[in-house]
């Protein structure tokens, strides 16, 4: 199980959490007209990248505030928490 | 029976406490602090079980976790308890145990016959003997192997037992209390870190329980009793026995089963059977210490054929002789220990010592004993069926190939040692990637992934001054890295005799002309042919040959084979182990039961359960109760005989009518608040959002972005910046996060915020043709007319002194109302309508009428709103904007969303008008068809319409609209139904939806 430092409120389990996938997918714009290949890949496609992944927790069961966590996918070992409107690295 | 075995003056059991106990039936005694297989053995007791696969006599190969031979079933308590090793579970008054695996008893066993048809049973013979016929499967070959298979019967009875889960978190966490788990716990303790050193056995100590040494001016056991008693007097630290760290998981995160009650005739009052410990460690010391290998010879699996090192435990540890003639067959040291130990307790043991000439204090000290060495000797076989008898030795050659002077000498027992394998499980389970020392032939840990540390003989330090001189300073360096504390204590000196090096030899080879079968595997029956066979039919990676064989599979994982099956794989394809490599080690190290796992989390307990204000009123007033969710909502309410669907019809007919009232409370209610509430909610709804004035509710569909409806529900614009959203009961939690998501991390530059308000509110729902009257004679001092609060109106009034809201919202379809309190102020709400309501024939509805109501009116549900559906399915298509982009609108041009013929919701009602639809039939043009019959599409819901006292069902078929007027069928192949039925519209009743204006 996961120990995921949640900015708010500090290191917590994994059961205290939701995934919420990749954190670098970003919404098409309101009212832009967007092919539907591009549509398509935003709802659908999304990367299992081996390795460095930035991805969102929600922290459900604490602060309820989305957070992303920079995890590999590979070992677990999470490199750093960000607040929702922080600025990744 | 007597205790012929038992020695008097050694061991450490209790003599005071005489304990009975049966095995298969019959009665034995034992002392308090045995083992089955302790008070077994000084019974004379050898054979308890049968193998896997040969039904071969089993005895007693080890002492502790690595047992592989003494697996039985226990009744306790009128409990079956199946997997039960005998070298670990401790025996109590009334203790009842059998044998597995044997029929009609342990020493009539018919299985055995598979012994002689052992060349129908080669190396993955369930791949080769049961293939052919193919239809010969499911009658034949599975029901035998399914009978023949596994250790023991599972209870099938509800278990009554308790077992609770605890998480914990310290600095360090330390597995096994032998010298170097007690030294590194004091160490780190006496610096001020928070330690938790867990032990599996009863007894702390490990190896300074049998070792003849000294540690500061004390013997071994002194010294790890006065350690033991300091840590548990510590208020930093929790010391726990039979107490097995079994997993290894991310990010530190260690789990332990601790047996509190195993040991005893019964549970004790408010103390779990067994409790599961998550343990999050900043820092992991494994001292989990080794396992002895055993020596490869002919029917080495033999009763009697046991580890020397559990020889020796039985003897100090339980005053038990495991035989009064052994013989003691070893490639290093360890032999002698046993051997003298077993001549200081008047038995002369033979010793065979596979090496040449060795030379060291504990030789010596073996001969000077007078005991009888032979060097350069092997056991070839062990002779004896259901116990040694015998066994045939042999002197081997230098190059270890060539038998000479075999001979057959009596003994009773067969103590084997082939040196020590390290317990490196936790550690491989937290990704160290273990490497192989060539020195101890065998892998020990290398790099560690996480925060932990491989201490004492798991590391590979067989001798106690190496051992306890790391663990002081493990023990003190990494508490200082937690604690920065620096207080040391000194390492007291060692006094231990000094080893000479072991043989590498490990397998007899067979003398000319004898096919004994040299077991590796013992639970699962694998010898060496099984490995030598697999490996001709191509079998390359360890991992394939492990599965092909079974090698170091079952209960106990290989604890005792895996080596030898690794030396003998890399000694046939000419490689060194560590080229073959070692198969993956997994949690967990010892099997767990599975009420452990599961915890206080059972049936009901598995999740909360959710109770409206008003639940005690429902009670009493004999409501039958429904999952909804984790909620309980009424389902009917019950008046004297009357079954489910006649309350739920009298309840339902009754709003028709009169009035009724429904406990909504376990509706999702959010509080949606800021200055962009309202584009906010423009954004997530289908509908236009912006121009909805104060005072007024509308009904909104929300998407997902690929353009599935998630949920529907009203929300009503409280004030200008402040709404409340009412959101389906079993999507409420996702709808909030829904919301987070978009306010957080797509849109955050809109100043909105949300928050569930679901048990704030107590909910009613007044609905039928006398509501208004009603709520008049609730709210005398508001205007509630068809003016004063119209249709989808919202306002805020007095109810007898508290603070209530109205909603003109309807879900049944009749004039409704919705009105909520506080929560606290429920019950009153309920009884205050209850009371005033009388007079105009007021009923409570459940569920299921609610169901009836909204079925027969076409309003949509969870059942149509099933994560397949787009507005357009639902008959939403109204309700989409054109003018406005919102979640998931992008999705609904997709071509699939845009065909003419898609799915619809449609009427569906039986031609005969009495025949209700199974929900989930299909509804076909053709019943006849061949098969597979092309589907329309399904029923979604059914009722008994009680407008026109027929059944009436809701659909989604293809092209819906189109349908209409159509005669098909609906058929149901589980409940073997065909219903001949007519399509209509799906607003069966009041279609222009006069009465909710009314």
């Amino acid at each position: 199980m996961l120990y995921i430092f949640c900015p708010h409120c500090g290191s917590r389990s994994q059961n205290e959490f939701a995934y919420g996938g990749d954190a670098t997918v970003k919404r098409p714009e309101l009212n832009k007209e967007i092919s539907d290949q591009d549509w398509d890949n935003f709802v659908y496609l999304r990367k299992s990248p081996r390795g460095k992944h930035l991805e969102l927790w929600h922290h459900i069961s604490g602060c309820r505030q989305w957070i992303k966590v920079e995890r590999d996918t590979s070992t677990h070992e999470i490199f750093k928490t960000y607040k929702a409107d922080e600025l990744t690295e | 029976m007597s205790q012929d075995f038992r020695l008097e003056n050694i061991g450490m059991v209790n003599r005071n406490k005489k304990i009975s106990f049966t095995f298969n039936g019959k009665k034995y005694f034992g002392y308090e602090g045995d083992t089955i297989a302790s008070a077994l053995i000084a019974n004379g007791v050898h054979l308890v079980g049968r193998s896997f696969k040969y039904h071969r006599p089993r005895g007693f190969f080890g002492v502790g976790v690595d047992e592989p031979y003494a697996i039985l079933q226990l009744e306790r308590n009128n409990e079956r308890d199946p997997n039960i090793r005998a070298t670990e579970q401790e025996i109590f008054e009334g203790l009842e145990v059998k044998s597995v695996n044997c029929w009609p008893s342990v020493n009539f066993d018919i299985g055995a016959i598979n012994n002689f048809l052992k060349m129908f049973f080669p190396a993955g013979f369930y791949y080769k003997t049961f293939m052919w016929p193919p239809s010969f499967w499911y009658k034949i070959y599975e029901p035998f192997i399914r009978m023949a298979a596994g250790f023991g019967e599972a209870s099938i009875k509800h278990d009554k037992e308790r077992y609770e889960h605890k998480y914990e978190y310290c600095d360090l966490l330390i597995t096994g209390s032998g010298p170097s788990g007690l030294a590194s716990a004091y160490a780190a303790a006496k610096n001020g870190a928070r330690v938790i050193l867990a032990e599996d056995k009863p007894r702390y100590g490990g190896s300074l329980l049998t070792s003849d040494v000294n540690i500061g001016n004390q013997t071994g056991v002194e010294w790890s009793e006065k350690i033991i008693t300091e840590l548990k007097s510590m208020s930093n630290v929790i010391v726990k026995n039979r107490s097995q760290v079994f997993g290894y998981y991310d990010h530190n995160m260690l789990v332990m089963s601790e047996r509190i009650s195993d040991h005893l005739p019964k549970t004790q009052k408010y103390l779990p059977k067994q409790r599961l410990w998550y343990i999050r460690a900043k820092e992991v010391l494994i001292s989990s210490g080794s396992i002895e290998r055993p020596l490869v010879f002919g029917n080495n699996d033999t009763p009697g054929v046991m580890l020397s090192s559990a020889a020796k435990e039985y003897m100090k540890v339980y005053g038990v002789l495991v035989g009064k003639k052994p013989l003691i067959f070893t490639n290093n040291d360890s032999g002698y220990e046993t051997a003298i130990e077993f001549k200081k307790n008047g038995v002369n043991p033979i010793i065979l010592d596979t090496r040449k000439e060795p030379y060291s204090d504990i030789i010596t000290e073996a001969k000077n004993l007078g005991i009888e060495i032979k060097y350069s000797y092997v056991v070839v076989a062990a002779k004896g069926y259901k116990k040694v008898k015998s066994a045939d030795i042999a002197k081997i050659s230098d190059n270890k190939k060539d038998l000479s002077n075999i001979e057959n000498i009596e003994c009773d027992c067969i103590c084997v040692s082939g040196f020590w394998t390290p317990s490196i499980h936790l550690a491989s389970q937290s990704g160290n990637k273990s490497e192989f020392n060539e020195k101890i032939d065998a892998f020990i840990p290398k790099k560690s992934k996480q925060k932990e540390n491989t201490i004492g003989s798991a590391n590979g330090k067989f001798t106690l001054e190496e051992t306890i001189n790391e663990a002081f300073d493990k023990g003190y360096e990494v508490s200082n890295k937690i604690t920065e504390n620096n207080n040391k204590v000194s390492i007291p000196t060692v006094v231990e005799k000094k080893s000479s090096e072991h043989d590498k030899f490990w397998c007899v080879p067979l003398p000319k002309g004898k096919s004994y079968k040299r077991f590796l595997d013992f639970q699962n029956d694998v010898a060496v042919t099984d490995i030598e066979l697999a490996l001709r039919e191509g079998f390359r990676s360890i991992e394939h040959v492990k599965r092909y064989t079974t090698l170091g599979m079952a209960t106990d994982q290989g604890k005792t084979s895996n080596l030898n099956g690794l030396q003998l794989v890399s000694d046939i394809e000419n490689k060194v182990v560590p080229q073959v490599g070692h198969t993956t080690f997994r949690p967990p190290y010892t099997p767990v039961s599975i009420g452990a796992i599961v915890g206080r989390e059972v049936g009901k307990h598995s999740k909360p359960t959710r109770k409206s204000p008003m639940h005690e009123w429902h009670r009493k007033n004999n409501a039958v109760f429904v999952d909804a969710g984790v909620w309980l909502r009424p389902r009917y309410y019950k008046h004297g005989n009357e079954t489910l669907f006649e309350a739920s019809k009298r309840e339902a007919k009754n709003v028709r009518k009169n009035v009724g009232v429904c406990d909504v409370t376990t509706l999702g209610k959010i509080d949606v608040k800021g200055p962009d509430a309202a584009e906010f909610l423009n954004r997530v709804y289908t509908n236009a959002w912006l121009k909805l004035p104060v005072g007024k509710a509308r009904y909104g569909v929300m998407l997902r972005e690929d353009g599935i409806v998630m949920d529907d529900g009203t929300t009503t614009r409280i004030s200008e910046n402040h709404y409340h959203m009412t959101t389906t009961t079993a999507q409420a939690a996702n709808v909030l996060s829904h919301l987070e998501y978009y306010l957080q991390l797509v849109w955050p530059e809109l100043n909105v915020n949300v928050v569930s308000t679901t048990e704030q509110w107590a909910g009613a729902a007044i609905a039928g043709p006398n509501s208004r009257e009603l709520l008049t004679k609730l709210f005398p001092n508001t205007d509630v007319s068809n003016e004063g609060l119209p249709f989808m109106g919202y306002k805020e009034a007095d109810l007898f002194g508290i603070p209530a809201k109205i909603y003109r919202i309807s879900f049944s379809g009749e004039l409704a109302y919705e009105v909520n309190v506080e929560s606290d102020y429920g019950n009153f709400m309920w009884e205050k309508i209850m009371e005033v309501g009388k007079e105009f024939q007021i009923q409570p509805y459940g569920t299921e009428a609610l169901s009836t109501l909204r079925i027969e009116m076409g309003h949509v549900a969870g059942s149509e709103l099933d994560g397949r559906t787009i507005p357009h399915d639902a008959s939403l298509e109204g309700l989409v904007s054109k003018k406005k982009d919102f979640i998931g609108k992008r999705s609904l041009s997709r071509s699939a969303f845009t065909k003419p013929d898609r799915e619809k919701i449609v009427g569906v009602v039986p031609l005969d008008k009495t025949t209700s639809i199974p929900e989930g039939s299909y509804i076909v043009k053709d019943p006849k068809a061949k098969l597979p019959n092309p589907k329309l599409g399904h029923v979604s819901a059914s009722c008994w319409s009680v407008e026109y006292d027929n059944p009436f069902s809701l659909a989604i078929i293809k092209d819906g609209k189109n349908m209409i007027g159509q005669k098909l069928f609906a058929m149901s192949p589980l409940k073997n139904k065909t219903i001949p039925v007519e399509i209509v519209s799906s607003h069966y009743v009041d279609p222009e939806g006069k009465r909710v204006r009314a």
